[in-house]
């Protein structure tokens, strides 16, 4: 079994404390070149921006697999500049504007400080604090010093932090995948040959998965990437039906989502793969979402496809939380699968 | 035919899950096709090759979609409740009281959360499936299974009523048009297609590998000959649909006219369809590569998307003889002059 050590930690922390707002994801991406290229036989960045490495075989004829992770987080492009340090804004990919009020966020190349203002409860009606707070009418305040341009990314300022089981950050979603995929890659089996996308654009509609996914042509994909949990109790009382995924329950292998029924062959191989190796698994809730795999399914003319995430709470907010031993049972899963995976596996 | 449909429309196969199905279409098409294959995302492809000594013979693709819809498994709650979500398009008002059948042989009904009067109909998350658990432990579903809608097939005679007619009838269909197609000067290739009703996936995937020249879907549309609907002119029993255009694809004029001349010369009835909701997997087909002329044969269906679609056994019969003389001669859209 491999282990979660302390360069993991730090390599995790790095990633997550980089900005990499959809579109523009250059931070994470030389981090990510850094780190894969003693390891690659071939590393490129493509014409959209993903980080593509692939590691060859031993094998004649070996089974080519895919595995994505997005290297993209929700955030906000600065739109217009209202002068004094005022700056509108609008959302990048899924983001409940609800989440935004009285936020600190940090901007542009620099990291600029700033915070999404909150009018004061002192002078607030009561009929105001009912009602939410639209983007068009927030603000980003980086004080008369600070300067933005528009078109400038700005995201959540979180810090990364390891707290006893738990970690937290504004982006598990998806440096958690992106993490994984490094670790798997310098481990990586010669039965299979392991190409890898660190993919843009995931958050706004999976887009550096498809154009990856052309370019591989895989026999085989799969999309590493993080799953909201929602496993808190219903206060009501009753029983929770709808959790998406719980923490500590380790990998969430996927069944249906909006883009993408998983191929049912590559789903009952994780979830054999799992009980093999006593690695701890969950299915996640059917339902909606998305991921990298539905671009990728689509690719040409066609790719078996599967994905596994890391449950974590509150996704797409300031600040998320994941269990370091969903991570860890999700990188052995999926370790354990490459070296047990054969052309049979796909054949039809 | 009828019983050949029957063993169709009882077969267990929702969008992602098309083993079964496959098996039944495979052993029918493999001794009247020239090539059999089944691709990555599972459609299955049987290709009719050219009569010999034919020059730039066209490929032309015929997708017909073998998945259904159907339910997954959300949560098994603490008294063996199953809850669910939608494989396709599940319309709440149609399920209450239904019977359902997992991929393992189980079957269950479909029962509501109260409302709070007896003719609301509650929304998806508030229904559940009883498949006579009465724990967690003891129900023999699990998270993730897959079901599909039970109900018997009926001959009314001219009128079939079975679930599942969405898109088994065209599978019907495409597999009776290669039975009668004793020499084409095309190359033809008819496609069983997965994942349509989630979003026409197999066809986009199989037209990419296939590369067509032109290509046209045979599936059901609606109807417009019961009480109470209005505003569309197709009627069971009139002939197959030639589409001109539905909720997601403008047909090529060209195609369409390829269709109606031919239905025209061979004297088969045919309707003229406009849909303006829902869309087939002639959708996926035109937009793969460099886009690809296509339509598509419509069979009207009433009650689609219920447990109980009808079909008029006439509409079939035509559909199989338009499709047949299309595929037997020669076709050349530059010489079709739209007007």
């Amino acid at each position: 079994m491999l282990s979660i050590n302390k360069s993991q930690f730090n390599l995790l922390e790095k990633l997550c404390n980089a900005m990499s707002v959809s579109g523009d994801e250059g931070e994470v991406r030389r981090i990510v070149l850094e780190e894969v290229k003693p390891y690659a036989d071939e590393v490129k960045v493509d014409a959209l921006g993903s980080v593509l490495v692939r590691k060859n075989s031993t094998a004649k004829k070996p089974l080519r697999v895919l595995l994505d992770a997005h290297m993209d987080e929700v955030g906000f492009m600065i739109v217009h500049d209202d002068k004094d340090g005022f700056y509108e804004f609008k959302t990048v990919g899924g983001i409940d504007p609800r989440h935004l009020v009285g936020k600190q966020v940090i901007v542009g190349k620099d990291h600029l400080a700033g915070v999404i203002g909150a009018k004061p409860i002192h002078l607030t009606t009561s009929e105001e604090r009912q009602r939410s707070v639209g983007v068009d009418s927030m603000r980003i305040d980086l004080g008369p010093e600070g300067k933005a341009k528009v078109g400038d990314r700005a995201t959540f300022a979180a810090k990364f932090k390891h707290i006893g089981p738990s970690i937290m950050s504004k982006a598990i979603d998806n440096r958690i995948g992106v993490a994984i995929l490094i670790e798997l890659l310098k481990n990586a089996p010669k039965n299979i040959e392991l190409c890898l996308s660190f993919s843009v654009q995931e958050e706004i509609g999976l887009r550096g998965a498809k154009v990856a996914a052309h370019y591989f042509e895989p026999d085989l994909a799969i999309a590493i990437d993080a799953t909201p949990a929602r496993d808190l109790p219903d206060y009501n009382g009753e029983e929770n039906i709808s959790y998406n995924t719980k923490l500590g329950f380790g990998p969430a292998i996927y069944v249906a989502n909006s883009s993408t029924i998983d191929d049912p062959r590559l789903v009952r191989f994780l979830e054999e793969t799992a009980i093999d190796e006593n690695i701890q698994y969950q299915f996640r809730q059917p339902g909606g979402g998305g991921t990298d795999a539905g671009a990728i399914q689509k690719s040409r003319a066609g790719i078996p496809v599967v994905s596994v995430s890391v449950p974590h709470r509150y996704t797409h907010s300031p600040i998320s939380v994941s269990r370091v031993d969903d991570w860890k049972n999700t990188l052995n899963l999926i370790n354990a699968a490459m070296k047990k995976m054969t052309r049979e596996l796909v054949d039809r | 035919m009828k019983q050949l449909l029957k063993t169709l429309t009882d077969t267990f196969s929702p969008s992602g899950y098309e083993d079964e199905i496959r098996k039944v279409i495979l052993k029918e098409v493999k001794p009247l096709a020239d090539e059999v294959r089944v691709d990555a995302l599972g459609n299955l492809i049987a290709r009719k090759k050219p009569a010999k000594g034919t020059k730039d013979a066209k490929k032309i693709m015929i997708a017909a979609h073998m998945d259904e819809i159907g339910v997954m498994v959300t949560h098994v709650d603490g008294n063996g409740f199953v809850r669910f979500t939608n494989i396709g398009g599940v319309y709440p008002r149609n399920l209450p009281g239904g019977h359902v059948r997992f991929a393992n042989g189980v079957s269950g009904v479909i029962g509501l959360e109260p409302t709070t009067s007896a003719t609301d109909v509650p929304p998806l998350n508030k229904m559940f499936i009883d498949v006579g658990a009465d724990s967690k432990k003891n129900c023999p579903v699990k998270t993730g299974d897959v079901g599909s809608f039970e109900r018997t097939f009926i001959d009314l005679g001219d009128k079939l009523v079975a679930k599942s007619m969405d898109d088994r009838i065209g599978c019907l269909v495409a597999i009776e048009a290669l039975r009668a197609l004793k020499s084409t000067p095309h190359d033809v290739y008819f496609v069983f297609t997965t994942q349509e009703e989630v979003g026409t996936r197999g066809a986009e995937t199989s037209a990419y590998g296939i590369d067509p020249d032109l290509g046209f879907s045979i599936d059901v549309t609606g109807w417009g000959d019961t009480p109470g609907q209005k505003d569309f002119d197709v009627a069971l029993g009139k002939g197959p649909a030639i589409k001109i255009r539905d909720g997601g694809m403008l047909a090529d004029p060209r195609v369409v006219q390829w269709m109606v001349r031919t239905a025209e010369k061979a004297k088969v009835p045919y309707q003229r369809e406009v849909l303006l909701g829902g869309t087939t997997d002639a959708r996926a087909m035109q937009l793969v590569r460099g886009g690809v002329p296509v339509g598509c044969i419509s069979i009207p269906c009433r009650y689609v998307h219920t447990p109980s679609e009808m079909v008029d056994y006439n509409d079939v019969k035509n559909a199989v003889k338009l499709i047949g003389v299309m595929l037997s001669n020669p076709v050349n859209l530059q010489l079709i002059v739209t007007l």
